[in-house]
């Protein structure tokens, strides 16, 4: 499978990255051969081998439903880039 | 000639499990704390920070899938899903994609006395995002992160529901489930229980779906039934007029009764889900399961039976009685305690006490009249120390006076029932020889003068007069 250069903007689009044009070229080569090498596994026989979604063979760890974390707004909105009666202040997401 | 359309919904239901600390935190999640109080460092999606599951949330995961009959996964996986927005600090959301918790179960719905089965596809954990505050900040958005983490239990339905009446009818019968299994608590205000609707409509007959649109965030029982009725009119009207249905999301708009189009991000649904690495899958093992089950309530379906078969309550009593487990217990409590009859604890439950509490909008659990008070009350019926009609006079009492018994306030105002039939006696020969005209009416042949001469002696004795009694005497005299 072979990618063009508007998917690879839609890519770096959806995943919010700025990416210089002259790179895209490139981008596109190497995703699709990454796409090429799926492919190839998707070939493979697979029946009886069950799916991973996860490398380690163990099994979650649940905690108890406790509270432990104190307020420490104060330390967080330290680095803030802009705070004000407590919220956190973002460019308006909504006209 | 016009096409007979059908409707066709969906709901997918998000429910706030009632947990004290976060889904992936230990942050706690009580409502109406001052913004970004309760937004931990996980919650913000600090770097350096992993999720750890909350086993509450699991369960109650768990719980709701007994009880709807579902399949329970065994093993089931945490997925991103991704998309940006301010409110969403790490850039995805925790979610459930290809293994969900819960699959495969289905809940009946009563409508028009017609039971009905609904599908449920699929329940599947996930955290809330927080929120945005769009007001007020000098051209910038305000973002609370408190709700962030919070953990959701989003729970999809089949497409199995034909009218805007049947999608109410499953919402309802979801709110009560979930509030009896105390997983959520329902507040619809506080968004706890927020519902999104798949509307689409097709000729009757036809096998495949029309093209379907999603309303967001309906967040009352009300709107949900305005705005599928309204969707489902737009449709009809927009194809029969030879346009054609978009998918999208709309918005309903309660002040205006009308949904309108969200602005449409082509790239909005492409949330390239993947397994989250910082997540191991979670295992449901059979000890697991059993150890929740023992902790199942009594099921409303179940409960509504019991009321029918051990009280001999009418359907219409035992579906009210048992629309809460507070409501339930307190009727429970009140037959137990007033050693009266079921039925007469069930009219008084659900008539003057569910009035006086709607009156005040006060919920069960707030009333400020006791079962054991009420039961007093009851006790008082039953044994004949005061009419009905009294104790609706003491019912007040009761209710205005904190502590207080049916017994004290029967002394104390002397409302005790005369039973004496010489007093009442005198009292009737005293209202008969005052109206010498109604009695010649009744014996000439007017019945309906007969309730004049009862309400008469009544309230000469200021309605403490044992009714049966006035009535039987009544009858004997003046017919003399």
């Amino acid at each position: 499978m072979s990618l063009t250069a508007d998917d690879v903007n839609k890519i770096a689009h959806l995943a919010r990255l700025g990416i210089d044009k002259q790179d895209i070229d490139s981008y596109a080569k190497d995703l699709s051969g990454m796409l090429d090498l799926m492919t190839r596994m998707g070939g493979l026989d697979t029946a009886g081998v069950e799916p991973m979604a996860h490398p380690l063979d163990q099994v979650q760890r649940l905690r108890k439903d406790v509270v432990t974390e104190a307020d420490q707004r104060g330390h967080f909105q330290a680095i803030a880039p802009q705070v004000e009666d407590g919220l956190y202040l973002v460019p308006k997401v909504i006209e | 000639m016009s096409t007979t359309w059908e409707t066709v919904i969906g709901l997918e239901i998000h429910t706030q499990l009632s947990t004290q600390s976060k889904i992936f935190s230990g942050a706690s999640t009580a409502y109406g704390a001052e913004p970004n109080t309760q937004a931990c460092a996980v919650d913000l999606g600090l770097p350096g920070v992993l999720p750890v599951l909350n086993e509450a949330a699991v369960e109650k995961a768990v719980m709701f899938g007994l009880a709807i009959d579902a399949h329970i996964a065994p093993r089931s996986v945490f997925a991103r899903k991704n998309y940006f927005y301010p409110d969403l600090p790490k850039g995805y959301q925790i979610s459930q994609m290809d293994l969900p918790i819960v699959g495969n179960g289905h809940m009946d719905i009563e409508v028009d006395g017609e039971t009905k089965r609904i599908g449920i596809t699929r329940a599947h954990l996930e955290e809330d995002a927080g929120k945005s505050l769009h007001e007020s900040f000098h051209g910038m958005s305000g973002i609370d992160l408190n709700r962030a983490g919070t953990p959701l239990l989003e729970i999809v339905s089949e497409p199995d529901m034909r009218s805007a009446k049947e999608a109410v009818a499953y919402m309802r019968k979801l709110h009560e489930l979930v509030r009896y299994l105390g997983i959520c608590d329902g507040n619809m205000q506080e968004g706890s229980f927020r519902c999104d609707a798949n509307v689409s409509v097709r000729p009757v007959g036809q096998k495949e779906f029309g093209t379907r649109v999603e309303i967001k965030n309906i967040n009352s029982f009300k709107f949900v039934e305005k705005a599928i009725n309204h969707e489902v009119e737009r449709h009809i009207e927009l194809i029969e007029n030879g346009g054609k249905i978009v998918q999208e999301t709309r918005l309903y708009d309660a002040n205006k009764d009308e949904t309108r189009s969200m602005r449409s991000k082509e790239e909005a649904n492409d949330y390239r889900y993947f397994p989250d690495p910082d997540l191991l899958p979670v295992v449901i093992t059979e000890d697991f399961k059993a150890q929740v089950k023992t902790t199942l309530p009594e099921l409303p379906e179940a409960k509504k039976q019991r009321f029918k078969d051990q009280y001999q309550l009418d359907n219409e009593s035992a579906t009210i009685l048992t629309s809460s487990r507070p409501l339930a217990d307190y009727f429970e409590s009140v037959v137990v305690e007033s050693k009266c009859e079921a039925k007469l604890c069930a009219n008084w439950v659900t008539g003057e006490l569910s009035a006086a509490l709607n009156k005040a909008d006060l919920e069960i659990t707030d009333s400020p009249v006791t079962a054991s008070q009420l039961a007093g009350l009851l006790a008082r019926i039953s044994d004949d120390t005061i009419s009905g009609k009294i104790a609706k006079q003491v019912f007040e009492e009761l209710w205005q006076t904190p502590d207080s018994t049916a017994d004290s306030i029967i002394e104390a105002k002397g409302l005790k029932q005369i039973t004496d039939t010489g007093a009442i006696e005198a009292v009737i020969d005293q209202i008969i020889a005052a109206n010498g005209k109604q009695v010649e009416q009744y014996r000439g042949g007017n019945d309906k003068v007969f309730g004049f001469f009862v309400g008469q002696v009544m309230k000469a004795m200021q309605g403490k007069a044992n009714p049966a009694e006035v009535n039987k005497m009544l009858m004997a005299k003046l017919k003399a």
